[in-house]
C-alpha cells in the first residue's frame, strides 16, 4: 500500500519567520513505538494567550503528543521550545516548573476532601517546617478564583461537586501551581451542553489574562467555536493548520480523514444467496431492563463485507454479544451461521464456523502472559486439528501458528515468544490469521485495524478481502470511515441501539455517513 | 542451550531467595551472639539423620498435597486459605466412614480415600458457589468456612454423636478405623515411610499432565490468565472458577491421609492445623511447578524437624520460622526481578526482528 506524503498547510506562520511571541514550538516531534506510528513531522507553533486546539480521529497521534509535552514520554527525535527558550522535558515535574500544566479527562480528585485540600495536594505552602499553610494556600486560591473568575467555593467537599465543578477545580489545581500553559485533553467529552458554554466562558478569561490554552477534541463545533487556531493531525503528523475563520466543518474533516477517499475497494462480485446471518426484529435488554437493542435486522450473504457504521456506543457491542450468543434477543431472532442463538452458546457458534475478532483484543483475544502457540488454541481449543479428544495437539498449534506467522507477516523471533512481548500490530496480526483459520463462514471483525501501524493495516485488509472472496461473510465493525468506504460491499448504519439506514458505499459521501451516523435521514 | 538457559531463568529465583534469607538470618544470630555457620550446619546434621529423614518424608507428603492444592487454586488465581477446613473436616468425615465400616482392603481404603476427596471438595464448592454466583472472595468466605468446619468437627466428636473419648486420656477421637483400612508402610532409613506417599506423587503427575497437556487444563489456565479471553474463546468462564475451587479443595482433602491411613487410624483434634498457609507458601516456592513444590515441602519439613535441636544448643528454635518468612517474602520479590528481567530478554528480541523492518516501511511511505 502506498500513502502520500503528508501535506502540510499553514495559513497562519510563514516559513523562516522568527515568532517571539509563541507560548510552545514543537518542531520536528517524532516518536517511534516498534510497530505503531506514534508521531513524525509533528510541528506546531502555538501563540500566547491563544486557545490552540489540536484536533484529529482516534489514533492520530494527539495523546502521544500531550505525553510528549508534559514529559511523560520522551520524543526521539525534534525541538520543543517554550517562550522562545530550548526546553528537555524529562518528567511531569519538569513540565511544572516550565508553567506547562495538565487537565486530565478523568479527574484525579479525593472525593472526601475539602476542594482546598484538594488544590494544596502535593504542592502544600508549609509554616515552621512542618505545618501546612491553610491561610496562605486559601489567600492564594481565592486569588485566583477572583482573578479568573472559577466558580468555586474552597470549602466544598469534592464529593459533592457535579462534573462541571471538578473541573474546575483540576483548573484551579494547576493553576495553583503557577501553570501559565494549560492543556486540556478532551475537556468536554464528559460535559453537558450547558456546562461546556461555561468551561468555554472560564477559557476565554483565562487567555484574557495572557494564559495559553492547548485544547485537544475531535469535536468540530466546539473547536470552531471557541479555538483561535486549529492544528489538524493525522496518522501521527499534523497536516493542517488553520484559523477557524478561514475554514469550515467540511474541509476539517476532510483534512481529519485525509480528503482523497481509498481506491482499492474489493473486487466486485455478486454475494451468494446463502446468507451467514439473519437477525429479525431482535431486541435485548441490558440487566437494568434498559433497552439497548431495539427490533434489529440485519443480514449478512456469504462472500459478502457488512460494514456496520455508528458513534461508539449506540449499540455495537451489544450486536456483537448477541450474534455470539453471548446475549440472548428478549424478542425477535438471532440466527447465526445456521444456529439459533436462543439454543446455541458462544462455543457451538464458534465450532459451526465463526471467526471473532475483537475489538480490545488484549483483554478478549489474547492470553497475554501465554506463548504465541497456546494462543493459536484459544478459541479452536475444543476442534480438530488444536485439540485431538480430550486433549490438546501442541505440534499441530506449532506449525499453525508458524503458518500465521509467516502468512501475516508477524515479526517475532520464534512462537514461544509469549503474547505481551509483540507490539500491538504484530499481536492483532496474529489474532486475525487465527480468526480466518479453517475457512469460517463467518468473521466477526469489530476495529480490526485501530492502532495498528500502515503496514499490518495494509495485511489485514487483503486477509478480509481475500476471505470474502473465498465465501466469508464478514461483519466489519469500525469507527474508521476510511476502512468501511475501502472494504465494506453494503454499509449498515447502527443508532441508538437500532439499524436506521443502510448505504451504498459507491454513492455515499463520508459527510452524508457521518450525518446518517447522527440519526438524520438522508434525503 | 535454550532449555538450558530456561532452567536457569527458574532455579535462580528460589536459590536467590534462599540465599537471601540464610544472609538475613546471619545477620539475626550474629546480633544474638551464635554462629550463624555452626547453626546451619547443626540444621542440617541433624535434619539428615536417618529416622529424621523419614519423619520429614512423611511431613512432606501432607505438605505437597497441600501445596498441589493451593497451586490448582493459584493457577486460577483463587487464593484456596480454605485448605485448612477443607483438609480437616474430609479427614474427620473420612475417618468417620473408615470407623463405621469394615470392607476388604482394596474397598475400604479407596473408600476412605474417596469420602475425603468429596468432602474436601464439596466443602470448597461453597466458596467456589459464592464466588461465582454472588461475587465473593474466596478469601473471606474460605476463612469463615474454616472456622465453620472447626465448630462442626468439635461437634460431631462429641461422645453422645460420631466421637469418643480416648482410653488414656481426655482427646475426643472417632471410632479406630478397622486393619482393613490401614495402609502399609515402607521400612527404610529405619523407619516407616507411609505408602501414601505413592498416591502423592501420582497426584502430582495427574495435576502436570491435566493442567498443561488437557484441553480442560488449558481452559482452566486461560481462565485464570484472562477471564475475559478465555470466555470470547467459547470457555464457560464461571463455571471453570467453580470446578478448580473444588478441585482444589479435593486434593487439600488428602492432606493428611498418609498420617490417618498409616499411623493414627482415628481423627482426633491432634491433627495439626495450618496446612492452608503452608500449602500457599509451598506454592509460591514451588512456582505451582509440581516438582518445585515438592522440593519446596521437603525444604520446609526438613527445617522444621530440624528445629528443635536448636533449642537444645541455646538458640530459640524461631530462627527457623524467620528463615521461612524471608525465604517466602525474598521468593515474590525474586520472581518478580526474574520475570521482569526475562520479559525484557524477549522483547529485546522481537525488539530485533521488528524494528529495523519497520524503519524500511516508513521509507518506502515517503
Amino acid at each position: 500500500m502506498t500513502r502520500k506524503p503528508p501535506r502540510f498547510i499553514s495559513l497562519t506562520t510563514k516559513k523562516g519567520m522568527p515568532n517571539l511571541n509563541l507560548a510552545i514550538e514543537l518542531k520536528g516531534i517524532e516518536k517511534n513505538y516498534p510497530g505503531v506510528v506514534a508521531n513524525h513531522d509533528v510541528d506546531i507553533s502555538i501563540e500566547k494567550g491563544h486557545i490552540h486546539a489540536i484536533i484529529g480521529e482516534n489514533g492520530a497521534g494527539k495523546s502521544t503528543l500531550m505525553k510528549i509535552l508534559y514529559g511523560m514520554v520522551k520524543p526521539d527525535a525534534g525541538t520543543i521550545s517554550i517562550y522562545g527558550s530550548p526546553a528537555t522535558i524529562k518528567s511531569p515535574q519538569d513540565s511544572i516548573a516550565l508553567g506547562i500544566g495538565m487537565v486530565h479527562q478523568h479527574f484525579m480528585l479525593a472525593d472526601n476532601a475539602t476542594v482546598l485540600e484538594n488544590i494544596v495536594l502535593g504542592s502544600e505552602p508549609i509554616k515552621a517546617k512542618v505545618v501546612v499553610d491553610y491561610a496562605k494556600a486559601r489567600n492564594q486560591l481565592q486569588e485566583i478564583i477572583d482573578t479568573y473568575g472559577l466558580d468555586i467555593n474552597p470549602d466544598e467537599l469534592v464529593a459533592d461537586l457535579g462534573v462541571g465543578g471538578r473541573q474546575r477545580v483540576e483548573i484551579a489545581k494547576v493553576l495553583f501551581r503557577g501553570a501559565k500553559i494549560l492543556i486540556l485533553d478532551e475537556p468536554t467529552a464528559v460535559l453537558v451542553p450547558q456546562e461546556v458554554d461555561d468551561l468555554f466562558d472560564n477559557l476565554k478569561v483565562l487567555t484574557k489574562n495572557g494564559l495559553t490554552i492547548l485544547f485537544i477534541s475531535h469535536k468540530l463545533d466546539e473547536v470552531m467555536a471557541i479555538a483561535d487556531n486549529i492544528t489538524v493531525m493525522r496518522h501521527g503528523t499534523t497536516v493542517a493548520e488553520v484559523k477557524p475563520v478561514n475554514t469550515n466543518k467540511k474541509q476539517l474533516a476532510e483534512y481529519m480523514i485525509g480528503g482523497e477517499l481509498p481506491s482499492p475497494r474489493p473486487a466486485s462480485t455478486k454475494p451468494r444467496e446463502e446468507k451467514v446471518l439473519v437477525v429479525t426484529n431482535a431486541s435485548a435488554n441490558d440487566r437494568t431492563g434498559r433497552e439497548i437493542l431495539h427490533s434489529v435486522n440485519l443480514e449478512i450473504h456469504a462472500g459478502e463485507i457488512l460494514g456496520l457504521a455508528g458513534v461508539e456506543g449506540n449499540g455495537q457491542s451489544e450486536l456483537i454479544e448477541l450474534i455470539m450468543g453471548l446475549v440472548k434477543p428478549d424478542s425477535g431472532s438471532v440466527n447465526t451461521v445456521g444456529l439459533d442463538t436462543k439454543n446455541a452458546n458462544l462455543r457451538e457458534i464458534r465450532d459451526a464456523g465463526v471467526g471473532y475478532i475483537p475489538q480490545d483484543r488484549q483483554r478478549d483475544g489474547l492470553l497475554m502472559a501465554a506463548p504465541l502457540w497456546e494462543n493459536r488454541i484459544l478459541g479452536h481449543q475444543q476442534t480438530e486439528p488444536m485439540a485431538s479428544g480430550l486433549w490438546i495437539n501442541k505440534g499441530a498449534a506449532k506449525e499453525d501458528s508458524q503458518r500465521i506467522i509467516e502468512e501475516f507477516d508477524v515479526r517475532t523471533p520464534s512462537n514461544s515468544v509469549l503474547a505481551n512481548a509483540l507490539s500491538g500490530g504484530n499481536q492483532q496480526k496474529f489474532i486475525v490469521g487465527r480468526e480466518m483459520s479453517g475457512n469460517p463462514k463467518m468473521i466477526i471483525a469489530a476495529q480490526p485495524t485501530r492502532g495498528v501501524d500502515v503496514g499490518a493495516q495494509a495485511i489485514i485488509w487483503d486477509h478480509l478481502i481475500e476471505a470474502r472472496l473465498k465465501g466469508t461473510g464478514v461483519l466489519l465493525v469500525s469507527a474508521d470511515l476510511d476502512e468501511l468506504f475501502k472494504l465494506s460491499d453494503r454499509i449498515a448504519v447502527i443508532f441508538r441501539g437500532t439499524i436506521v439506514d443502510y448505504l451504498d458505499p459507491r454513492t455515499t459521501t463520508p459527510e452524508q455517513l457521518g450525518l446518517a451516523m447522527t440519526g438524520e435521514k438522508i434525503a | 542451550m535454550k532449555r538450558a538457559n530456561k532452567l536457569f531463568w527458574a532455579l535462580i529465583a528460589p536459590v536467590a531467595a534462599i540465599l537471601f534469607s540464610l544472609v538475613f538470618v546471619s545477620i539475626i544470630l550474629l546480633i544474638k551472639g551464635a554462629q550463624p555457620l555452626s547453626t546451619f550446619h547443626l540444621i542440617l546434621s541433624y535434619g539428615s539423620e536417618p529416622e529424621n529423614i523419614v519423619a520429614e518424608l512423611n511431613q512432606t507428603i501432607a505438605y505437597y498435597l497441600a501445596g498441589v492444592a493451593a497451586a490448582i487454586g493459584f493457577r486460577m488465581l483463587l487464593f484456596n486459605i480454605g485448605i485448612d477446613g477443607q483438609y480437616r473436616l474430609a479427614i474427620f468425615m473420612a475417618a468417620v466412614v473408615g470407623g463405621a465400616t469394615n470392607l476388604p482392603s482394596f474397598l475400604e481404603i479407596p473408600l476412605i480415600v474417596l469420602t475425603g476427596v468429596v468432602v474436601g471438595a464439596l466443602w470448597a464448592s461453597i466458596a467456589g458457589y459464592l464466588k461465582v454466583k454472588r461475587n465473593i472472595s474466596e478469601v473471606i468466605s474460605n476463612i469463615m468456612l474454616n472456622t465453620i468446619a472447626s465448630g462442626l468437627i468439635i461437634y460431631m466428636l462429641q461422645p453422645s454423636r460420631l466421637g469418643l473419648k480416648g482410653v488414656n486420656s481426655d482427646n475426643l477421637a472417632t471410632p479406630m478405623i478397622p486393619k482393613s483400612g490401614w495402609m502399609p508402610t515402607i521400612h527404610v532409613f529405619g523407619g516407616e515411610l507411609y505408602s501414601f506417599a505413592f498416591v502423592a506423587i501420582g497426584v502430582g503427575i495427574l495435576y502436570w499432565v491435566v493442567l498443561n497437556k488437557s484441553v480442560f487444563g488449558f481452559n482452566l489456565r486461560a481462565t485464570g490468565m484472562s477471564f475475559r479471553a478465555a470466555r470470547a474463546s467459547g470457555v464457560n468462564a464461571p463455571r471453570m472458577i467453580f470446578i478448580t475451587m473444588a478441585l482444589s479443595g479435593g486434593i487439600a482433602g488428602l492432606t493428611g491421609m498418609g498420617e490417618l491411613l498409616s499411623q493414627t487410624h482415628t481423627y482426633s483434634l491432634a491433627f495439626p492445623t495450618g496446612y492452608a498457609l503452608t500449602g500457599l507458601a509451598l506454592a509460591l516456592l514451588g512456582r505451582n511447578n509440581p516438582i518445585g513444590v515438592a522440593f519446596a515441602a521437603f525444604f520446609w519439613a526438613f527445617l522444621e524437624q530440624a528445629a528443635p535441636i536448636l533449642d537444645l544448643n541455646g538458640i530459640p528454635k524461631e530462627i527457623v520460622m524467620m528463615m521461612q518468612g524471608s525465604i517466602i517474602l525474598s521468593t515474590v520479590a525474586s520472581y518478580e526481578i526474574v520475570k521482569r528481567i526475562t520479559r525484557r530478554q524477549q522483547q529485546r528480541l522481537v525488539g530485533a526482528v521488528d524494528a529495523p523492518r519497520v524503519e524500511t516501511d516508513q521509507k518506502g511511505e515517503k
